[in-house]
């Protein structure tokens, strides 16, 4: 991040090196200049203003900072923004187009998956990648899949029936919308 | 025209979906940590790695050299503004900033403020602090052994480690009693430091405005006015012109009602620096340093006729409150409502008596959904029901059955003085043991063990006394606790309403708005609720121990019907007819002798603006407050079965029912969501979540990798029973809340499963949580283990 | 949870990756996953003065078999790719029952198996799979590569053997003589946590006699250890309760437990015994997880 400092007297300023990346961002391309050990989602909630992606422990526990790089679900605390360069970043603001909500985001309404919320965002991202992966999962498949997603108000058993909620309505959605696909590799879905 | 459809209107009983979600869902939450104001800047606090230790100096010279650092904060320059030191809410005094001792691992010695957090971090990092270091003491016994260190040396006549002596009952009357036993049955055990960890840490920004002298908090707090009151008394600031507000919370559970050193540290900084100063805590500062729960020993008996009857209970208890006593609870109970403890069970006689204690650990002790220590009451209570059942060869249910309260026995009185109005116990049980099918599952077990199989099939019924409390016997420092509504209805009826209290993720936004609709006929949809700015909501004592649906609900009953009497007014002026002579549907008023000619709410909304009877005050709005004549009591029946696996310890849960009476239910599905989250708190304690301490005053949990929250993996799945329903007979829609009741009965009904899976071998207790290597110990050397620090080592 | 501050090279070949190393010796760290690193980091408690970033770095994240059978993998292969291949699934029994293991599904998906190799976490999961196969780890410097076995690559916690201008480029599992057998249990109180035990048993079958036996332990003292004299009472054998217990007796005993608040050491030994009877015997599940 550019900062401006307040000239304090006569501390040693220093240089502090920055370096220039490029990334997208729900689609949308950035570019932005960064200090090396900023981490990936102090980028996403600070440097571009989106915070939907919350900071929920600092030892790579709880998964509410999960995000989608080129389709993983991944913990954005856990990586440097500068390793963002060159890939793809989605986070909850890019999981509904500008008239509709994603069926993840309808399934977590509709099946009460969420309370407080701040752990929801990373639990449909995660889910989303598991549905790119397997779009017909059991309940434990999902169970799986989110278990490196911790939530204190739920219990997970809502979780579980929004995430298969949203699976059941893409699966019956019409062949070509992005979500459906061959299983395998979810690297695969941007 | 005909009343309208209450469940489509979103009233009473329908599972409304929630107004909360629209945001949460989108990534739009508001929570502290996403708030930005301009030219805000960034605290981080530097904290003990000692457990107990004399400060001897602190250097702060390379910290304030690096760029991007504007303040640097120490306990001594706080002491010069009187801010050192703060009272807690149990009229003891807290350290804000260290001066002259640490007094536990991870307290706040100095702050930084820089213009990022990664600086103040580096800065933090650069303060040198000289200790030296004193013994700790991590239990109640260090504390109370003769010789021990005095770690409230800061305290004038403070000579020894002991908080209070407290105790409660008929001491002649339970002597009597045990006197007469055929059995006493006796149970010792540790209820172990728990933290309730809301996966959102406690943070503040402080905005202290010189051009208007007003402070400005947005903070994640359960109790803004509170906070309102503490911070006028701490930073000595006139109270109208401090504004706290709470927005967005990503949970509570108790963990944000105290008041922590950050916040202070925070305000006096915006006050020096005139600018935004916002502070985040990260999970380790979470853990090791904010309010945690129970941590409490528990030496009870039960005095029993071979019949299986109760005679009388006696408990004593050793609370550990860690370095200073800082809990919320109502201030004349020094160990909250624990005294609830067998309220359920018709015993004549009772004696509790409770010692508090200080030690080298976090301060705390009331929280994480515990009702005012009723999770530490529910559980001892169902443990000893365990073990006496267990000592008279009585089955479980049965010995509950004996003992139980009857339907026609309430308004009943317990030992302990509290007055349970309402319940049906033995429909409750019925039904849970109906639904985990209780005969098959014995054979079951018959069948396994004849095999070598362990299951194990575990009980806890409980009721608990929420809604604390009527004026004449509850206060948090003086203040009473009622709580309150505000309802403004517009002119086209829709409405905006504002409580005291503050959601958590309780979905208040939604379930407010239904007891609106039930009220007044007016959608839930067309009332917004807000909470938690105190420049608008009316004064309320805040969301903790399961109290907002029995208080502040029952405010917004009030007030809607408050609003209602207006309407009948206007009603009476549009259909031109006398009042007497108005009858009130839901969603319209008629007149009696002809139904047919009728005005809605809506109607009569547009009319206090436009067409008022002479001598009416124009508007339709009001405020109610609301103090609560008595206790709710909600009454659940927890069943969890378990098989364990005798070589390793492993436990798993085969099936848990859960019963719930919680009388009216507002939202089915909200009351479902809390019950489940309960119960997973519930698991989580029983299995695999505690702190501890090792010999040094190292915590031990004071991080995720330590402090071990299940995952979707490991969580059983529920099967959630709502048959029973009871109305509380003094709440204005019959509800008596939920929110805790699974954390506080639920834990019980785990170690009990496993418990009785071992019984053969004798064990009375393995505290918890019962970890594999515990259980094993348990089956394999056949002695009860305890889990109290110190944490046993090689050494 | 913020980092102190570092410079940042991300190369795109191995040998400008070496390069920076050579350059800046003992203050330079390989970041791949960064799954272990970045967290230490973020406690404060590595502080490096370089990170090379290897992610760029092409031709390094496979994973497959030789004609022969020897199995490679690259330094970028994520614990993901592991979880999800077939080819471990058919052809090797004790990576396929780990690889579920290793932490949570998203930290799956950035951390690898090379590098929690080189991070030598005495809780590590991998260093026992790869102990009990025999494989070795390939690393590459300025002065071309080089093949390190296992038992000789860490030595001590947090320590490995590699010059300080040596990458590793990948793990190499010998091909198997025999039929291979095996698995992996872990006594882990929930997904993600540290094993309070874990065991490692790789075998090889040649009609009913074990040709090659290898069985290494986590979490059960100050590095993984492998059990030599615990293989050894395989090795030549058929597979009987007599010959598996007596290398579950000798695995008991070639740990060296800790007692602390995962467990007393007795209880430890006892579940390495237990762990190595499971694995060896057909009755359990060699890819459940304990707890």
């Amino acid at each position: 991040m550019t900062t401006v400092y307040d000239d304090l007297g006569d501390q040693d300023t220093g240089e502090v090196p920055v370096r220039r990346i490029k990334f997208t961002i729900n689609g949308v391309r950035k570019a932005a200049e960064v200090e090396p050990r900023l981490l990936l989602a102090h980028l996403i909630r600070q440097g571009l203003g989106l915070t939907g992606t919350h900071m929920g422990c600092d030892t790579t526990n709880c998964g509410a900072c999960t995000v989608l790089v080129d389709g993983r679900a991944i913990k954005s605390c856990t990586m440097l923004a500068v390793q963002a360069d060159g890939h793809e970043i989605t986070t909850v603001e890019g999981l509904a187009t500008a008239s509709e909500l994603h069926p993840l985001q309808e399934g977590f309404r509709e099946e009460h998956g969420l309370q407080c919320g701040f752990c929801t965002p990373g639990m449909m991202l995660a889910a989303k990648a598991l549905l790119a992966a397997n779009p017909d999962p059991t309940e434990e498949d999902v169970r799986w899949a989110l278990s490196g997603n911790l939530c204190r108000c739920t219990g997970y058993q809502n979780i579980v029936k929004s995430v298969l909620w949203a699976a059941a309505k893409l699966r019956s959605e019409p062949a070509g919308d992005a979500e459906s696909g061959p299983a395998g590799d979810p690297a695969q879905e941007a | 025209m005909t009343a309208v459809d209450e469940i489509k209107i979103g009233g009473l009983g329908a599972s409304r979906k929630r107004v909360e979600d629209q945001r949460f869902i989108r990534g739009k939450g508001n929570y502290t940590d996403d708030i930005v104001l301009p030219g805000m800047l960034h605290m981080e606090i530097l904290r003990s790695p000692l457990a107990h230790a004399r400060i001897v100096s602190i250097d702060t010279s390379r910290a304030w050299q690096i760029p991007g650092v504007h303040l640097v904060l120490t306990g001594e320059m706080m002491a010069t503004r009187n801010l050192a030191w703060m009272p807690t809410l149990s009229y003891d005094t807290q350290a804000v900033l260290a001066t002259d001792k640490v007094r536990f691992q991870g307290q706040e010695v100095a702050c930084v403020i820089a213009d990022d957090p990664y600086i103040a971090k580096d800065a933090c990092e650069a303060i040198d602090v000289e200790y030296e270091p004193l013994p700790p003491i991590v239990n109640p016994e260090q504390a109370l052994a003769d010789g021990a260190p005095v770690i409230r040396d800061d305290k004038e006549g403070q000579d020894s480690n002991v908080i209070y002596n407290w105790e409660v009952g008929d001491a002649a009357g339970t002597e009597r009693a045990f006197a007469e036993a055929d059995t006493i049955s006796r149970l010792r055990l540790h209820y172990p430091r728990s933290h309730p960890s809301p996966i959102e840490c406690c943070g503040s920004i402080a905005d202290f405005n010189r051009a208007t002298s007003k402070l400005t908090v947005y903070m994640t707090t359960q109790a803004p006015h509170i906070i309102r009151a503490a911070v006028a008394l701490v930073a000595e600031l006139p109270e109208h012109m401090i504004r706290i507000i709470s927005p967005d919370i990503g949970g509570g559970f108790g963990n944000k009602v105290p008041v922590y050193p950050g916040y202070v540290c925070s305000i006096l900084a915006s006050i020096l620096l005139e600018r935004p100063v916002k502070w985040i805590e990260d999970k380790t500062g979470n853990l090791i340093s904010t309010g945690f729960a129970r941590d409490i020993y528990l030496d009870g008996e039960l005095a029993l006729r071979n019949d299986g009857k109760i005679l009388g209970v006696r408990m004593h208890v050793d609370s550990d409150h860690g370095a200073f006593f800082s809990d919320a609870q109502p201030s004349k109970f020094k160990i909250g409502l624990l005294h609830s403890a067998f309220a359920c069970y018709n015993i004549p006689a009772g004696r509790i008596t409770a010692r508090g204690t200080y030690t080298n650990k976090a301060p705390g002790g009331v929280a994480y959904r515990c009702s005012f220590r009723v999770t530490e009451a529910m559980f001892f209570q169902e443990r000893m029901i365990q073990a006496a059942a267990q000592d008279l060869g009585m089955d479980q249910a049965a010995f509950r059955r004996i003992n139980l309260v009857s339907d026609d026995q309430f308004p009943f009185r317990t030992p302990f003085g509290f007055l349970t109005d309402s319940g049906q116990y033995g429909k409750c049980l019925d039904v849970g043991l109906r639904a985990v099918g209780y005969e098959d599952f014995r054979k079951q077990q018959a069948e396994a063990k004849a095999r070598g199989r362990l299951l194990g099939l575990g009980i806890s019924t409980m009721t608990e006394p929420l809604g604390a409390g009527n004026s004449r016997e509850y206060d948090i420092l003086g203040i009473k606790m009622f709580d309150s509504a505000d309802l403004k209805v517009h002119m086209t009826g829709k409405a905006i309403l504002r409580t005291g209290a503050k959601t958590q993720g309780q979905g208040h936004e939604t379930t407010w708005a239904q007891i609106v609709a039930h009220e007044l006929g007016i959608p839930a949809e067309d009332v917004v609720v807000e909470e938690g700015d105190t420049d608008t909501a009316p004064f309320g004592m805040g969301t903790y121990a399961s109290r907002s649906t029995p208080v502040a609900g029952a405010a917004v009953a009030m007030v809607s019907r408050k609003i209602r009497a207006k309407a009948r007014k206007l009603a009476a002026h549009l259909l031109e007819v006398s009042e007497e002579d108005v009858e009130w549907e839901l969603g319209r008023f008629y007149v009696r002798s002809a139904p047919d000619r009728g005005v809605t709410i809506q109607e009569c909304a547009m009319a206090a603006y436009s067409n008022m009877p002479d001598g009416m005050e124009p508007g339709l709005e009001n405020t109610a407050y609301y103090d609560p004549p008595n206790l709710t009591w909600p009454f659940a029946v927890y069943i969890v079965t378990v098989e364990v696996d005798p070589e390793t310890g492993v436990w798993d849960v085969l099936n848990m029912v859960a019963v719930d009476d919680c009388g009216v239910r507002i939202n089915p599905m909200i009351v479902e969501g809390q019950i489940m989250g309960g119960l997973t708190e519930a698991y989580a304690m029983a299995n695999m979540q505690f702190i501890t301490f090792d010999a040094e005053g190292n915590c031990v949990g004071s991080n995720y990798m330590d402090y071990l929250l299940p995952t979707a993996w490991e969580t059983p799945g529920y099967e959630l029973h709502s048959e029973v329903v009871t109305p509380s007979p003094h709440h204005p829609i019959g509800a008596k809340g939920i929110g805790e009741c699974a954390a506080v009965g639920g834990p019980a009904a785990f170690v009990n499963a496993v418990m009785d899976a071992i019984a053969d071998t004798g064990v009375r207790n393995i505290d918890m949580p019962l970890l594999p290597d515990r259980v094993w110990e348990a089956i394999t050397k056949r002695h009860d283990v305890s889990g109290a620090p110190p944490v046993r080592s090689d050494d | 949870m913020y980092p102190s501050r570092f410079r940042y090279e991300a190369p795109r070949s191995l040998g400008e990756a070496i390069s920076l190393l050579r350059e800046n010796g003992d203050e330079a760290k390989v970041l791949a996953g960064g799954q272990s690193l970045v967290p230490l980091m973020k406690l404060r408690f590595a502080s490096p003065e370089l990170i090379v970033d290897i992610n760029n770095v092409g031709g390094l994240d496979y994973h497959s078999a030789e004609t022969d059978g020897t199995l490679r993998i690259g330094a970028l292969c994520r614990h993901a790719d592991l979880e999800r291949s077939d080819l471990l699934k058919s052809t090797q029994p004790t990576m396929a029952a780990a690889a579920p293991l290793i932490a949570d599904p998203l930290v799956r998906n950035r951390g690898t198996l090379v590098g929690s190799l080189c991070h030598a976490d005495p809780q590590g999961d991998w260093a026992s799979v790869v102990t009990a196969l025999g494989g070795s780890v390939i690393a590459q410097g300025p002065n071309g590569r080089r093949t390190i076995a296992m038992a000789d690559f860490v030595t001590g916690p947090f320590e490995n053997t590699l010059e300080p201008d040596e990458i590793a480029v990948a793990a190499v599992i010998p091909a198997a003589q025999g039929t291979r057998a095996g698995g992996y249990l872990k006594l882990e109180r929930r997904v993600g946590d540290f094993a309070t035990v874990g065991v490692a048993v790789a075998i090889e079958t040649s009609g009913a006699t074990v040709t090659r036996a290898g069985i290494a332990l986590t979490g059960v003292g100050g590095s993984t250890i492998a059990a030599i004299a615990a293989a050894d009472a395989l090795t030549g054998q058929p597979l009987t309760p007599e010959t598996i217990e007596q290398a579950a007796e000798r695995a008991a005993q070639a740990a060296n437990p800790r007692t602390d608040h995962r467990g007393s050491a007795e209880y430890k030994r006892h579940m390495v015994r237990t762990f190595v009877v499971r694995l060896l015997s057909r009755d359990g599940d060699s890819a459940e997880r304990a707890a």
